[in-house]
């Protein structure tokens, strides 16, 4: 078993303008993914509004300076990610096809291997 | 041994694989089982199977390194593959083998892979070319092609790509990628990107050899069977596309008697059973229309209203535009110069065709059959600096002084 990180993307102005019953089914297909997933899942979240977050960088004096903002400043940003578990890719690319954000348009899903220390 | 190193290259590394579960190592101990042979086989002849001989010698190697290597830290994670237990002392049994060789084939194919990365997998892992000969093909820096595949494998191991045979439900999606990795081999080998010779036979040969042990391992698929007949139909005229003194040769002026008829023959066959699918691949219509050629006894002989009805076809299955300026050739054929041009005209904002120098030499040609030389030149000349292969360049050259002429 492998573990890798399920990066969503998307478009948050795009997000924003959805109207609530999309919001709704967004929100359903999450907790039904969860509910089919099961033990797949080793975590996640939904993240606030990039406009909530802070970066740090080392700043002239050497210690880290917080920055408003993400750290890459880009039109689409990370919304939010699942770890899970699974036995090789294509398991991990079956799981993430589940998702509403890799069929539904306004972004997509990014997957990562994590580094696995025995 | 040439010849053994291309034959069974596939084969044997893929058997290995099996055993190391990774791509490295099992090119070295490949590697090591050619380099064994030529000294062996010199000594005491080719046994009979060299294939399974090969296979043996690059597994034991590999389960002695691995002995040894189970001490070693591994900076990347064993290939991820189904649990079979075969000895490497045993030889496997060849249903097991071609097992292997699919195993492989769909893992350099894997769609989690760039498509370059793809091919240049393919070529080195199947066909057992060399990294600097995948890159003069592909006209890349072989350093480049070198760090080309050595981000593939890593991230086949680290992404844990499997080294398995896709189940039944996801195999005719896979199926069409490797064919696609296939056809680029063959169209990048049928007229060099740049260079002296007009074709690369390695590479089609290469593509061959993979189109038919595809169809080996794959039987019964349509989709196979019109790529290889596709490719055996377009490589029958092989030796009759330049002159004995090195030109170019249309296939007007074609010497059909040379053509390869045994390959002709292959082709149409597999053509049957490739039509025989609802609804035929593109590939399979492609290998249609080289059919319709070959069967035509003389230039004159050819059924053109066949080739344009299933260009439509093609064009219905694959839209594309160069599908679009193969039928607007065909219609000029059938229909006269004057109506290929017109059929070509749309095509000339078609930002894909931009740089096609295929669709100047077209528009050439038919400007050259209206005697319209001064519009032929300008389209010869526009040919002529789109193209980098030599054999392509002296005969665009030769037509630009026919025209040249015709201009006083």
């Amino acid at each position: 078993m492998a573990r890798y990180l399920i990066l969503i993307y998307g478009d948050e102005q795009a997000w924003d303008a959805l109207p609530p019953e999309e919001l709704e089914a967004r929100h359903a297909a999450h907790v039904a993914f969860a509910a089919s997933a099961g033990p797949a899942i080793l975590g996640g979240a939904q993240l606030q509004p990039a406009g909530t977050a802070t970066s740090l960088r080392v700043g002239a004096d050497g210690r880290p300076a917080p920055t408003d903002g993400p750290f890459l400043e880009t039109k689409e940003v990370l919304g939010g990610y699942y770890v899970v578990e699974a036995p090789d890719l294509d398991a991990a690319i079956a799981l993430a096809s589940r998702l509403r954000e890799a069929t539904a348009g306004l972004g997509g899903v990014e997957i990562r291997p994590l580094v696995e220390r025995n | 041994m040439a010849d053994a190193y291309r034959r069974e290259w596939g084969r044997v590394l893929a058997a290995t694989v099996r055993v190391t579960r990774d791509l490295d190592l099992a090119e070295e101990c490949a590697q090591d089982a050619y380099a064994k042979a030529l000294g062996a086989w010199e000594r005491d002849g080719v046994p009979d199977r060299p294939g399974a001989w090969l296979t043996t010698v690059a597994r034991n190697r590999a389960t002695d390194l691995l002995r040894r290597e189970t001490v070693l830290r591994r900076t990347l994670p064993l290939l991820v593959t189904d649990d079979v237990t075969a000895g490497p002392e045993d030889c496997p049994a060849p249903s097991a083998v071609a097992d292997d060789r699919l195993r492989l084939i769909f893992t350099c194919c894997h769609p989690a892979l760039a498509r370059e990365a793809q091919v240049a997998l393919t070529l080195r892992l199947l066909c057992g070319l060399s990294t600097a000969e995948v890159a003069r093909a592909f006209l890349v820096p072989e350093p480049t092609m070198a760090a080309r595949i050595t981000r593939a494998k890593k991230k086949i191991a680290a992404a844990r790509i499997p080294y398995r045979v896709p189940a039944a439900a996801d195999l005719p999606e896979r199926v069409g990628a490797v064919l696609e990795v296939v056809h680029l081999v063959y169209t990048t080998g049928h007229t060099a990107p740049v260079g002296a010779g007009l074709a690369r036979h390695d590479l089609g040969d290469s593509a061959i050899r993979l189109a038919r042990m595809l169809h080996e391992l794959v039987p019964g698929d349509g989709d196979v069977a019109g790529l290889l007949a596709l490719l055996l139909l377009t490589d029958a005229r092989r030796e009759t596309r330049t002159t004995t003194d090195g030109r170019l040769a249309l296939m007007e002026e074609q010497d059909r008697s040379r053509w390869d008829r045994t390959r002709i023959a292959e082709g149409t066959a597999l053509l049957t059973e490739a039509l025989s699918g609802r609804p035929p691949s593109r590939y399979a219509v492609q290998a249609a229309i080289a059919a319709v050629h070959a069967e035509a006894r003389t230039w004159q002989d050819t059924d053109w209203t066949e080739i344009c009805g299933l260009y439509d076809v093609l064009r219905d299955l694959w839209p594309s535009p160069v599908v679009d300026l193969n039928r607007a050739v065909a219609v000029g054929m059938r229909d006269g110069p004057g109506a290929g041009l017109a059929a070509l005209d749309p095509l000339l904002d078609e930002p894909a065709l931009a740089a096609y120098g295929y669709l100047s030499a077209a528009r050439a040609d038919f400007l050259r059959r209206l005697q319209r030389w001064d519009e032929a030149l300008t389209a010869y000349e526009e040919a002529l600096i789109l193209t980098a292969n030599d054999v392509e360049r002296a005969f665009l050259s030769a037509r630009i002084d026919e025209a040249r002429a015709h201009l006083g």
